[in-house]
């Protein structure tokens, strides 16, 4: 089943409401939070893998934008740059879901992708900037 | 058992020497014995790749017709020293752009000439009667230079401090990126097979030692600025913080951007990964047991970079096996670890510096001076006067 990121921005007034809950419930998605931040009376983002077929995606999507919510596809994606990478490791020291690591005997960086949640901590931390948003 | 300087040397020149590189003299020790070791191994190599800030190119560019004295000089919009000969300059690696800030700085015109690239050099001058001409701007390659070699100031720090964060705030540093409340811990150095690490007390590396600057042959030129032989040291004499350091001269011409890379530290500044490795004769027993210890026998010590000042709160010391293991413990909390010298390439430095002196006949030269040691000077802190208490 395809697998979509999406980048939720939750009005104000809109924070509140369980809009995860029905995408399951309502419309058979799998929805994976990578980032949230989400507070009462302020605008709200949240960044979402969902999993599901082409048909529940788009009517998801659709629930979504109804409840007011601004919907977009993440078009970011974290690329490592093996040509500008130095092995520093430095990557590593920041990287809380592990993503980022060091082969336990050779030190070279291990990027494992399925693990990342996208928070972006890699991109400033990378001396060598091999590390980007690409779009 | 003991060899001398020449003996190596005739051996490297007739390409008979035997050459290993630290990780692997540690283990050949542990193998068949230090002494054992001792007298089958004649060269040792280490190598190191962090970011060395105290770093930079001696410059010329040759004359103009008409001629300019410089005074204003920029290579790619990053300033460069003014303050030598007519068309002399020093471009150190920290140095900002003008226009790109600290993403773009003297390392990166560096590594852009490396890698062949023209770089465009703008400069002012005063105009005088011998140096006639007053604005200049132009694009320079590294061939189109008469000199060009790297003159550090202060390489190869022999051990680093391990850094940790107990605000609430993530800090920006050297060190990286340093999460609040001991979220991270990170470190710089390569450890075992960091070149002063193995040389703890500078009998074989001093004034004049040929060594490996950024895949050039080059020569320790001097000590290091802030080289200080007198932290505590460990039972096997080697220091556990920031101690001993090293001047080194280079042909950036024959340099490598395989081992060297601009670097950029987010709110922080510019530096550069600079490769170093020296090579170290196995001239007794006691050099090689010091060339015999691991990653489980050298240890650091972790200071808190919360506390802004020039003393830091220190927390202990932890071996560079229990940091390469990705944690460890500070305050009872577990603390995951993350190195900032690059451990591959250190290691393809010291096979590289391995295949000079077995293969291209490199050999070693004794210190004609030897480096500052324990007792020799203090190491000073920067007062803040005002002119009347002078």
């Amino acid at each position: 089943m395809p697998r979509k990121r999406l980048d939720l921005t939750f009005p104000p007034r809109q924070s509140l409401k369980p809009v995860i809950y029905h995408l399951v419930k309502d419309y058979d998605l799998v929805p994976n939070i990578l980032r949230a931040q989400i507070h009462p009376a302020q605008e709200g983002r949240m960044v979402l893998e969902v999993t599901g077929t082409k048909e529940s995606y788009a009517a998801g999507v659709a629930f979504l934008e109804g409840q007011g919510l601004t919907v977009s596809e993440a078009a970011s994606d974290i690329v490592l740059d093996q040509e500008k990478c130095v092995d520093c490791g430095l990557c590593t020291a920041v990287c809380k879901p592990d993503a980022l690591t060091l082969d336990p005997e050779a030190q070279t960086l291990v990027f494992d992708k399925d693990k990342c949640v996208y928070c972006e901590a890699c991109v400033i931390a990378c001396p060598r900037r091999a590390i980007t948003l690409s779009f | 058992m003991a060899k001398t300087w020449e003996e190596i040397n005739a051996r490297i020149a007739s390409g008979s020497a035997v050459v290993l590189t630290a990780e692997e003299f540690a283990a050949a020790a542990a193998d068949e014995g230090v002494s054992a070791a001792a007298r089958r191994v004649d060269v040792v190599t280490t190598g190191t790749y962090g970011p060395m800030c105290s770093s930079g190119v001696m410059i010329n560019f040759g004359h103009s017709d008409p001629p300019i004295k410089m005074g204003e000089i920029t290579l790619n919009d990053v300033p460069a020293s003014g303050g030598l000969a007519a068309v002399d300059t020093y471009l150190g690696v920290t140095e900002p752009s003008r226009t790109r800030g600290i993403e773009y700085g003297g390392a990166h015109v560096i590594e852009d000439l490396l890698r062949g690239r023209a770089v465009r050099l703008r400069a002012t001058g005063p105009g005088t009667d011998c140096y006639p001409r007053t604005e200049i701007d132009t694009w320079v390659t590294l061939e189109d230079l008469n000199q060009a070699y790297f003159f550090n100031p202060r390489n190869a720090y022999q051990n680093y401090a391990v850094a940790v964060n107990t605000t609430d705030q993530a800090l920006y540093t050297y060190l990286g990126t340093l999460l609040p409340r001991l979220g991270n811990a990170t470190y710089c150095s390569a450890g075992a097979l960091s070149p002063l690490l193995n040389d703890p007390t500078y009998r074989t590396i001093g004034v004049g030692t040929r060594c490996f600057v950024a895949g050039a042959p080059g020569y320790v030129a001097w000590e290091g600025t802030q080289h200080n032989p007198h932290p505590d040291r460990d039972e096997n004499g080697v220091p556990v913080r920031p101690a001993g350091t090293l001047a080194v001269i280079a042909d950036l011409k024959q340099a490598s951007p395989e081992f060297y890379s601009a670097a950029t530290f987010t709110k922080y500044g510019v530096s550069s990964f600079m490769g170093i490795g020296v090579p170290i004769p196995v001239l007794d027993e006691d050099i090689a047991a010091t060339l015999a210890l691991t990653d489980a026998d050298l240890t650091a010590t972790i200071y808190d970079y919360g506390v802004q000042h020039r003393s830091r709160p220190s927390f202990g010391t932890v071996t560079y096996a229990q940091l390469r293991s990705g944690c460890i413990e500070v305050e009872g909390k577990q603390v995951p670890t993350g190195p900032i010298s690059s451990l591959p390439v250190a290691r393809r430095i010291a096979a590289e510096l391995k295949r000079w002196v077995a293969e291209e006949r490199f050999t070693l030269a004794p210190p004609l001076q030897q480096l500052p040691q324990v007792g020799s000077q203090s190491f000073k802190p920067l007062e803040v006067r005002t002119g009347e208490a002078i």
